[in-house]
Parts: C-alpha cells; sequence; structure tokens
C-alpha cells in the first residue's frame, strides 16, 4: 500500500515533550458556576499583579497622548478652579475662612484631593465599559481595571502638588508638619472614590444611565463637600449629614495637615472614615457578585 | 496513560434571549420589566425567553491532544470556547483544567493604536497572561517573527494593517500556556500570513501542548487536529477521528454542502460588476452531486450575475482535498470570456473528469476574476464554498483495482498499464 503521499500534518509524538513543568504548569483550575454570593479571591489578584501595573501604566501613557499641552492639564484643571473660586467666592461673595492663610491657598488645598478624588471616580467608574474588548475576549480579575484606574490620577496629584509647594513658597509660608499626615486623608479619598467606582463600573455593564448620572453627581458633590467654604462654616444642625459625606473628612483633613489649622473633629474623621470603608466594601461585594455576568451584558 | 488536560462535564450554559449581545438596559425599562415580573410571577426559569447555548456537554481531553470543535453558527462553539477561556461562567457542570490556560479569541487584543509596537507587544502579551520577563525575553523574536523591527517604536496607529495582524500575531504565537484555546479568527490575513499561523499552530501541538481549535473550515481541523467534536444546537453530536467528525459535519444538514444559492443579491458574494447566485455540484444527469462515484465526471456548476458591461470575466475553481492541499486550479477558457463581458446571469460549469480526484472529502472554491490589461482584479473568492464527496465503489475497475484499505494520494488518475514479458 502507498502511503508517502499522504501528508498528515500531526501525528503526536508518542512521549510528547512536556514543557518545563512549573508549578503553574500542573495546576488545576476548576470552572464551574460560583455559587459562593462573594469571594474576594486575593490570591488570583495577586498572580495577574502584572497585568494590573501595565493596565495602570497604559492609563498614565496615554492620558495626554496627543494633547497641545500634555500633562499642563493636570495643573491647568485645579489652578482654574481656584482662580475662579477664589474670585467669585472670597472677592464677590466674601467667604473669608478663619485659617490665616490667603484663600488660594485654603482652596488649593481642598481641590488637590478633590481633584484626585473626582478623576478617581470618574476613570474607574468608565473602565469596564471603557474596556469591553478585553472583558469579552480575554480572562482576567475584572478587579484589576478599576484598581488600575486609580492609579493614573495619583501621577496627576503629584505634578499638582508642585503649584502648592510653590505657593508656599510665594506666600513665605512652611507647609505644616502635620503634613507627614496627609497619606491617611488621600488614602480614604481613593476608599470612597474606588468603592464608588466599583459600584458605578458594574452597574454601568447593564445600565448606561451611569454616565449620564455621574457627572451630576460629582457636581452636587463639589457643593456639598467644604470645598469654597470651611466645614465650621455648615450650620451645626447640618453637621452630622455633612460628615456622612467622606469628601468632607478628607478635605477638612488635608487643610489640617498642610496648614495646620483647623483640627478636624474627630466624629467628622470617623464618620468619613467609616462611610469610606462602608462605600468601599459594599462596592467590592457589589462587583464581585455582578462580574461573572460582564462578558454576557456588556 | 497520558493525565487528562481538560475535563468537562456536565457544562451548560443558559441565555436569556436577548441577554446575548448589546443586551444592555437602561434603568427605566429595568424598573418597568422587575414591576411587571412583580404583578406576574413568571419565575420559570426553562420559560420561553432562555436558550441553552450549551447543554450538558461532556468531553475530557489528554495532555498533548490538539482537538478540533465544528459546528455551524449558533451551535455553541464560541460559547464554549468563551468557557473554557474564563471569559464566561457556565450555568451548570464544571471543567476541571490542568495548567496555565491561553486563549487567542482574536489577534491584538487589547492593542492601542496610539502605543508603539514595543509598548503594544509588552501590553498585548500580559493580556494574554505572559509575565513580563517573558516578553523581555521573547521581544527580539516576536519582533522579528512579525518583521517589523523599523517600526518598533511608531504608534501602531501608523502601522498598514498588514503590519498590524503581524505583530499582533507573533505576540500571540510566542505564548507557551499548557492548554492553548483558538478561535478560527487567528486565521485572518492573507494566505501566506494563515499559513505561517497554521504551521505555528502546527507546532505548538507537536510541542506536547493541548490545543482546542474553533474552526468552520473543515480541511484546517481535518490537517491540524487528531480528534474532532462536533456540536449542534449546544449538544455534543460526535467526538472522533477529525476526518470521520468533519465528513460527517459536511453530510448532515448542517454544514456546507454540495448546492448553496444566494436568493437575495445583496447578501450574495461579489461586488458592484458580479454577484454569485449559486453553485452546486452536478453530476452528468445534471442534479446536486453530494456523492461522485470515482469513475465518473462531477462538473462545479456556478451561476453568477454580470451586472455592468465590463473587461473580459474569469471563472475560476479551486480544488482542495480534506487535508486542505490544493489539488489543482482551473479557469473557464470559454472562448466566450476573450471579449469583454455583457450584463446578464450565466452559468458555468467545470467538469472534472472521472478517476482524477482521490477519494475522500473534496472541497470547491470559487472564484470570479476580470482581466484587464492593466490588472486582475478577484469579485467573488469564497473559499471551501462547497464539498462533496468522492467514493470508490469498488468494482475492480479504478486505480485501487481490488484493492479495499485506504488509498493515498490526492489524486488518483487511472493509468494505462502495459505489462510484457520479458524473457
Amino acid at each position: 500500500m502507498i502511503e508517502a503521499g499522504r501528508k498528515r500534518a500531526t501525528k503526536p509524538p508518542t512521549q510528547p515533550q512536556t514543557p518545563p513543568q512549573q508549578p503553574e504548569a500542573q495546576r488545576l483550575t476548576r470552572i464551574k458556576p460560583s455559587n459562593r454570593f462573594f469571594s474576594l479571591d486575593l490570591g488570583e489578584l495577586w498572580r495577574y499583579r502584572e497585568l494590573g501595573f501595565i493596565l495602570a501604566w497604559r492609563d498614565i501613557k496615554l492620558r495626554y497622548k496627543q494633547t497641545f499641552l500634555g500633562a499642563a492639564w493636570a495643573i491647568i484643571q485645579p489652578v482654574t478652579t481656584m482662580v475662579v473660586m477664589t474670585l467669585i467666592f472670597h472677592q464677590f461673595l466674601g467667604i473669608n475662612p478663619e485659617y490665616h492663610v490667603p484663600y488660594v491657598l485654603f482652596s488649593y488645598v481642598g481641590l488637590l484631593p478633590w481633584t484626585y478624588f473626582n478623576a478617581c471616580l470618574t476613570q474607574s467608574s468608565a473602565s469596564i465599559v471603557g474596556n469591553s474588548p478585553l472583558v469579552t475576549k480575554v480572562y482576567f480579575p475584572r478587579l484589576l481595571m478599576p484598581l488600575a484606574s486609580v492609579i493614573s490620577p495619583l501621577v496627576d496629584f503629584f505634578v499638582a502638588s508642585t503649584i502648592l509647594a510653590g505657593m508656599f513658597v510665594y506666600y513665605r509660608q512652611a507647609p505644616h508638619w502635620h503634613t507627614i499626615a496627609a497619606p491617611v486623608f488621600m488614602a480614604i479619598a481613593l476608599m470612597t472614590a474606588l468603592g464608588l467606582g466599583l459600584w458605578f463600573s458594574a452597574l454601568s455593564v447593564r445600565y448606561r444611565d451611569v454616565p449620564y448620572a455621574l457627572p451630576f453627581l460629582t457636581q452636587l458633590l463639589f457643593f456639598m463637600s467644604p470645598l469654597v467654604y470651611p466645614a465650621s462654616d455648615v450650620p451645626q444642625r447640618f453637621r452630622w449629614l455633612f460628615a456622612l459625606n467622606p469628601v468632607t473628612g478628607v478635605i477638612d483633613g488635608m487643610r489640617w495637615t498642610v496648614i495646620g489649622k483647623g483640627v478636624p473633629h474627630y466624629s467628622v474623621f470617623g464618620a468619613s472614615a467609616a462611610t469610606g470603608a462602608l462605600i468601599l466594601v459594599s462596592g467590592l461585594v457589589f462587583f464581585r457578585h455582578t462580574e461573572r455576568s460582564f462578558a454576557d451584558v456588556i | 496513560m497520558a493525565a487528562f488536560a481538560i475535563q468537562a462535564e456536565g457544562l451548560s450554559k443558559q441565555y436569556r434571549l436577548g441577554q446575548h449581545r448589546h443586551a444592555y438596559k437602561t434603568l427605566r425599562e429595568e424598573l418597568g420589566r422587575a414591576t411587571r415580573a412583580l404583578v406576574r410571577r413568571n419565575g420559570d426559569a426553562n420559560g420561553p425567553g432562555t436558550i441553552w447555548a450549551l447543554d450538558d456537554v461532556s468531553f475530557e481531553v489528554e495532555q498533548g491532544e490538539v482537538v478540533g470543535i465544528v459546528g455551524r453558527n449558533g451551535a455553541g462553539k464560541t460559547t464554549l470556547l468563551k468557557i473554557l477561556s474564563r471569559i464566561t461562567e457556565p450555568t451548570r457542570g464544571y471543567a476541571d483544567l490542568r495548567g496555565r490556560i491561553g486563549s487567542l479569541l482574536e489577534v491584538g487584543t487589547g492593542f492601542h493604536p496610539e502605543l508603539t509596537g514595543r509598548e503594544n507587544v509588552f501590553l498585548n502579551g500580559a493580556i494574554l497572561g505572559m509575565k513580563r520577563k517573558e516578553v523581555a525575553r521573547k521581544f527580539d523574536e516576536i519582533i522579528e517573527f512579525a518583521g517589523v523591527e523599523k517600526f518598533i517604536d511608531t504608534p501602531v496607529k501608523r502601522y498598514s494593517s498588514g503590519m498590524y495582524v503581524r505583530l499582533a500575531f507573533s505576540v500571540a504565537a510566542h505564548l507557551e500556556p499548557e492548554i492553548l484555546i483558538v478561535d478560527e479568527v487567528l486565521a485572518v490575513g492573507d494566505a501566506e500570513f494563515q499559513k505561517r499561523c497554521l504551521g505555528r499552530m502546527d507546532a505548538i501541538g507537536k510541542s506536547g501542548r493541548t490545543v482546542i481549535f474553533v474552526s468552520h473550515n473543515m480541511p484546517t481541523v481535518t490537517r491540524l487536529c487528531q480528534r474532532a467534536i462536533l456540536l449542534d444546537r449546544g449538544r455534543v453530536v460526535l467526538d472522533g477521528r477529525s476526518e470521520d467528525v468533519t465528513a460527517h459535519y459536511l453530510h448532515s444538514d448542517t454544514g456546507t454542502s454540495a448546492h448553496r444559492t444566494w436568493p437575495e443579491r445583496a447578501h450574495a458574494p461579489g461586488d458592484d460588476l458580479i454577484r454569485l447566485r449559486s453553485v452546486r455540484t452536478v453530476n452528468t444527469e445534471g442534479g446536486t452531486a453530494h456523492t461522485v462515484d470515482i469513475r465518473r465526471p462531477v462538473g462545479i456548476e456556478i451561476t453568477f450575475d454580470v451586472l455592468r458591461s465590463g473587461p473580459p470575466v474569469r471563472p475560476q475553481v479551486m480544488i482542495t482535498d480534506e487535508s486542505g492541499l490544493h489539488s489543482f486550479n482551473a479557469l473557464d477558457t470559454d472562448t466566450r470570456w476573450q471579449n469583454s463581458a455583457e450584463p446578464g446571469a450565466y452559468t458555468s460549469t467545470a467538469w472534472v473528469p472521472g478517476n482524477l480526484l482521490n477519494e475522500g472529502v473534496v472541497f470547491v472554491s470559487v472564484f470570479v476574476s476580470t482581466l484587464s490589461s492593466q490588472r486582475t482584479l478577484q469579485h467573488v473568492k469564497e473559499r471551501d464554498i462547497v464539498s462533496f464527496q468522492v467514493a470508490d465503489p469498488l468494482e475492480g475497475d479504478s486505480a485501487k483495482g481490488e484493492f479495499a484499505g485506504r488509498w493515498a494520494g490526492v489524486v488518483s488518475p487511472l493509468l494505462e498499464w502495459t505489462t510484457d514479458s520479458v524473457e
């Protein structure tokens, strides 16, 4: 029988040369419907950490690509807002907080964490729908996307902070030594923004109302947080309501750390931190619970 | 016995109708639905609003096996792929996978036009599950394979589409998981590129890795895979040697057949000059030939419209055997096509003589081109559009005579033998 001409390309080698035996090569993955309501699976997240960093790096890299002013935008936004705020609220309306510092400094110290919070919230909320080609074509822990998107606003935050340093030099003042506590308050800002971002990114997979609702929400928050006025101007009977807004605690706290005046009341700080933590935890639970259907619905 | 690489047990996936694809709703619709549901309390999970895209699918794949998943559109191939890739969860059942899983449902997932080639290689590599160090180690190899060394620091938006696809594929080709899940979309691009893709897949399969390959293209499946699984309406219909499975698929009403028609001109293959109406294989009696006696001629009948006058038209057929080998090409040499084509409907039939094609499944590709002094333009380019089976009734008068076993060769011509006695 003539067998030579028959070209069968894939005859398996009798003894397949298995690739080098790494522990990963033998790891058993079970794919099944997840019946548990919630599991964080930090181990999985850790295994994919490199992808998380690369996604964050991509965001930073792409942030100001093909813009004329580039990274200057990180400065232009808070500085312009500061100028307008000073003109309207300080000059025209006469708001004069008792911080014994120029109003520009007062407002800019508040705007810094606010800008960071706002960017985190906006970007993490858009992270899933904005990456839908990835969601439908490859597997990775979906949490990486909102997580990665809170990193690039951090770069903007540091860029914008240089202006603050410049202002201190101009006014011949020094930041208070409390400044070392700033990361605590930034962490509350991050926690809250990420928590809300988890809620909104998961919700927007199913409801495209989110992109419409979000700018409206942040606009309301802008006025409901002590950005243009000091927290002490809020009437006593509304204080508790303001304290529930984690951004209040963040801005109040940042002013205390950098300017050194206006010690935040422990109840305001406590309420902000607790609300922020609650938002983050509930966001995580909701996100993990709904992510299994992302690829089917998006 | 080799250990299993994949073990799937009763995998099922249910979709709510309309949930699949672009089913996002606004909050208002959802609230309306929730209210109606409260009133009616319709909680039946198997109600008319649901569909089982996969229904109790079980199979086991050994390490080092290359398995093809075939079936027509909507048979559940993509759903199975997405479950094995962990993109979506099964509704019921489970699958165990041993080792790292790499899935290529698309080339260049996550490529960003603003980033340079270099940056995209790292980004895409990470998305496909490669470690940074691994990408760095293979980086030179990747760009060399893609042939884009000179442009590696140029944003990929400036790349030609060919360069883009080559770079994207090259990253994917250097992925080395224990289990590779590949969609046929990988086999896009020009013929040269396709060949490289398939060659690479072949090599991956031979290196002892497990490959799951989804495809519509039967010759590719038979060439790359030892084993194939046929899905139909979410169920496993057949699981066995790829030749058997593809042959079954082609000759059940689920696959390509010996007769294809396009009743609506708007959806027919072609362009503003030429549109295909139908292609079928015919026997000498004029009937559609699903199976042809090896000794009898078979005609490939191409019916098409010429929509306006144009340069001379050339219908062409290309014959491929079940392993994907080109048997031959043939241009229509009818003198009618020497001159410019007049608008109208035409039927061209190419007659393949008996005692030429070997036994097995034969695939026919149809091309219609125009030849002008400047250039050749392909208006219709339909690969593997129809297929038929060549069968030897074993009556002793074909090339293999009385022999009843498998007969090798692309063709099996009946030769004239002379035998003389010598002293």
